[in-house]
């Protein structure tokens, strides 16, 4: 489906900022900002829901301390328990201060790796994903807001040249 | 506004007129550029010592271990040297970007990028050295707990050594991605310079197609921020666990409980001085001096003071708790050092790790570079001596003076060793040119609290920014007949690429040249081009002319290299 959006082009983060603000206050959806880097609170002046990932980071790592738990217990204590160093593995709480270091690094190891792969998936990044920003220079030095349009082309035109974008674009967008 | 107030008393960590733009343009430079003849003379030097080092390990896989230098007293030596000493050396990295990230030191945002990629390519160095000692490499894989046919045989989870197989892939895994992740975006900055198909085609690969939507950067961050929450641990786990290789024996010693601090604090001294060695080069060879300050080198050699003086320490303590214990197996195994046949090993661990880091007291001598780069080649040496006098000389005289013996190393511990040190130069160098090495996004976000361009505005009492009003262009990318007065042009560009003959030529679709949608393609028809012919005969000048009677997307049908594409498409007809 192709829809007509707006490109507001801005070369400076807190101009943007201020016409993020100005925009909002207008009462318009702002579709999306392409930035060349983090700007602290656009998220929020965007009205963007706060991240999860870090919940899903722990959930991810409690996973990974059980995996731990269950397999150390299965190998070192049910399978085949040893004597080693005078020291019979007959109880997993009382080996546990040798189980350690794997419990942490298994833990860390699920946690990292699985939210790194939960982000990936829902920011829409892996190889040969083709990039979608509307224009080289917002990974340079241009800031790019993005408008959908619904006969409001004059009225958002009017406002955005007030707020000191560098330029305004309209083009067709076929979305993904 | 006031996100970006910092106090004027901080020195730019950015110095020079930089803007946005400039910091793009200097951190592509040298991946765009070609490399120069220094650049392939060290390369060459490093490629030639790997591929000696390949030589030996080739030999000793298909010999035996028995090449080495290796007794029945001494049976660990330069192969753990080694091993302990890549480890260490890879600790800086995540230190600096996990650590300083939780204490919000901006400095680490120029030196964080090469520093991981210190990490990772010194890790893999390390972890060649058990592969190796393993004798039969292709076996490697036993060292998981994965079922198997010789019953219920698994791997021992109470020893040190297994901890140091999870420890290691798990730190070598997470600092991966964590440089990955960090890479995305500069990837995405690299791709949409290129001008190159086969450039702009990798590039595009690496950067997992980054569009930087504000939702992506959120993301970003809070991911970073949790990576760094858990490489901070990761990383004091890994050499703990190192250590714990030694510590959990009964060797004379080995058998220390300070030797996990102790360890760390080695690790991470260590680490900053190669840090140092490399950065110093690099950023005279990039032409980087504008973002790897003075000021950094300045503070990581106050790391180095202060990691080198914890090792100190912890050298003196060592010595103490010994005669304390009043073990006298302890007492001599620590007097032997000093004092024994490897006296001179240990007073150049000394020398090099207490002694040489002190000198940075002075303010001086830490803001010299020729002294910074001396003192840091000087530490990594140091370094190599310790992990050699723990090993070596706790080994070489045993409980049975019969079989006390010294240790010489042959050409193939040698030889390895050397090679491991081409390895990580290869891969460097390598990185150095083909890699963001500096993060720029980052850096991009503290470039108006820390930035001297910015600095000296806000000093002046100017204002950051300012809100051009009305100032925009606003144009309208719907069909739009081409201006009367680019006529001339027209016909110029079509005198140069020839004209459509419409009766005995058919019409291509130019929809099929990437950076050609629909509406190109009708400005392209309504201008009269209508084949890939055409368009594949279209120069930088052709170009410059199509977008000045287009007025549209300029340069990108340089940067797609239209003409390219449309030769092959119309070879391919």
């Amino acid at each position: 489906m192709a829809s007509k959006v707006l490109h507001a082009y801005y070369n400076d983060d807190d101009v943007l900022m201020h016409a993020v603000k100005k925009v909002k206050a207008a009462k318009h959806h702002i579709e999306e900002v392409y930035c060349p880097f983090p700007v602290h609170g656009l998220d929020k002046a965007m009205g963007l829901a706060p991240t999860r990932l870090a919940i899903t980071s722990f959930l991810y790592g409690c996973v990974g301390l059980t995996v731990a738990i269950t397999m150390m217990n299965f190998i070192m204590i049910e399978d085949w328990p040893q004597d080693i160093g005078g020291k019979p593995s007959f109880s997993y709480l009382e080996n546990m201060p040798a189980f350690v270091p794997i419990m942490f690094e298994l833990t860390v190891f699920f946690a990292a790796h699985l939210m790194v792969i939960t982000f990936y998936m829902r920011s829409r990044l892996w190889p040969f994903k083709k990039a979608e920003n509307p224009d080289v220079r917002t990974t340079d030095d241009h800031f790019v807001m993005e408008f959908e349009l619904h006969g409001n082309e004059d009225e958002l035109k009017t406002l955005l040249a007030d707020t000191g974008a560098v330029e305004i674009n309209i083009v067709d967008k076929n979305s993904h | 506004m006031a996100s970006h107030y910092e106090a004027p008393i901080r020195k730019p960590l950015v110095v020079g007129d930089k803007g946005y733009h400039d910091v793009t343009v200097d951190i592509a430079a040298p991946v765009e550029g070609r490399a120069n003849k220094h650049w392939w003379i060290v390369f060459s030097i490093a490629l030639v010592a790997f591929l000696w080092g390949v030589g030996c390990i080739i030999y000793t896989v298909s010999t035996g271990i028995g090449t080495w230098g290796l007794n029945k007293t001494v049976n660990w030596a330069w192969d753990i040297t080694n091993f302990v000493w890549w480890v260490g050396i890879g600790h800086a990295g995540t230190l600096i970007s996990a650590v300083l990230l939780l204490f919000r030191q901006k400095w680490r945002m120029a030196i964080n990028r090469s520093a991981e990629a210190m990490t990772i390519f010194s890790v893999i160095q390390a972890g060649l050295f058990p592969i190796i000692h393993m004798g039969r490499p292709w076996l490697a894989y036993w060292v998981l707990p994965i079922p198997n046919q010789f019953g219920s045989l698994w791997v021992n989870f109470n020893s040190p050594l297994l901890w140091d197989v999870f420890a290691i892939s798990t730190y070598l895994s997470v600092s991966l991605v964590f440089w990955w992740t960090g890479l995305l975006p500069d990837f995405a900055m690299l791709r949409d310079r290129a001008i190159l198909p086969f450039q702009k085609k990798i590039y595009s690969l690496l950067s997992f197609g980054w569009s930087g939507r504000a939702k992506d950067w959120q993301r970003f961050e809070e991911v970073s921020l949790v990576l760094a929450g858990l490489a901070t641990p990761l990383v004091l786990s890994v050499h703990t666990i190192v250590s714990f290789d030694f510590a959990t024996s009964v060797i004379p010693g080995w058998h220390t409980t300070i030797f996990p601090p102790y360890f760390v604090a080695g690790a991470i001294f260590s680490g900053f001085a190669m840090v140092n060695t490399l950065l110093i080069i690099m950023r005279k060879v990039c032409h980087l001096e504008a973002y790897i300050t003075i000021q950094h080198i300045e503070l990581m050699n106050i790391v180095i003071m202060i990691t080198g003086s914890i090792v100190g320490c912890a050298y003196i303590t060592e010595l103490f708790i010994a005669w304390y214990s009043g073990v006298e197996y302890e007492q001599y195994a620590f007097l032997n050092r000093a004092t024994g046949p490897y006296a001179w090993a240990y007073w150049a661990m000394m020398t090099c790790n207490v002694f040489s880091p002190q000198f940075m007291w002075f303010k001086k001598l830490r803001t010299s570079i020729m002294f910074s780069f001396f003192i840091s080649i000087v530490v990594n040496i140091g370094m190599w001596f310790e992990r050699f006098v723990i090993i070596v000389t706790s080994l070489h005289r045993d409980y049975l003076p019969s079989s006390w013996t010294m240790f010489s190393p042959t050409f193939v511990d040698i030889g390895i060793f050397i090679g491991t040190i081409g390895f990580f130069f290869v891969l460097f160098l390598l990185y150095s040119r083909t890699f963001p090495v500096i993060a720029q996004a980052e850096v991009k976000s503290i470039l108006k609290s820390s930035g001297e361009k910015y600095k000296t505005l806000r000093d002046a009492g100017k204002p950051l920014y300012e809100i051009s009003g009305k100032a925009a262009v606003v144009n309208e990318v719907v069909e739009e007949e081409p201006r009367a007065d680019s006529e001339e042009k027209v016909s110029s560009l079509l005198d140069t690429i020839g004209v459509f003959d419409a009766e005995n030529e058919t019409a291509d679709d130019l929809k099929l040249v990437k950076g050609i949608g629909p509406q190109m393609e009708k400005t392209l028809n309504q201008i009269g081009i209508f084949t890939f012919a055409q368009v594949s005969k279209m120069t930088e000048k052709e170009y410059d002319l199509l977008d000045s009677i287009t007025e549209s997307f300029p340069g990108r049908a340089q940067r797609d290299d239209w003409a390219g594409q449309a030769k092959k498409l119309n070879s391919k007809k």
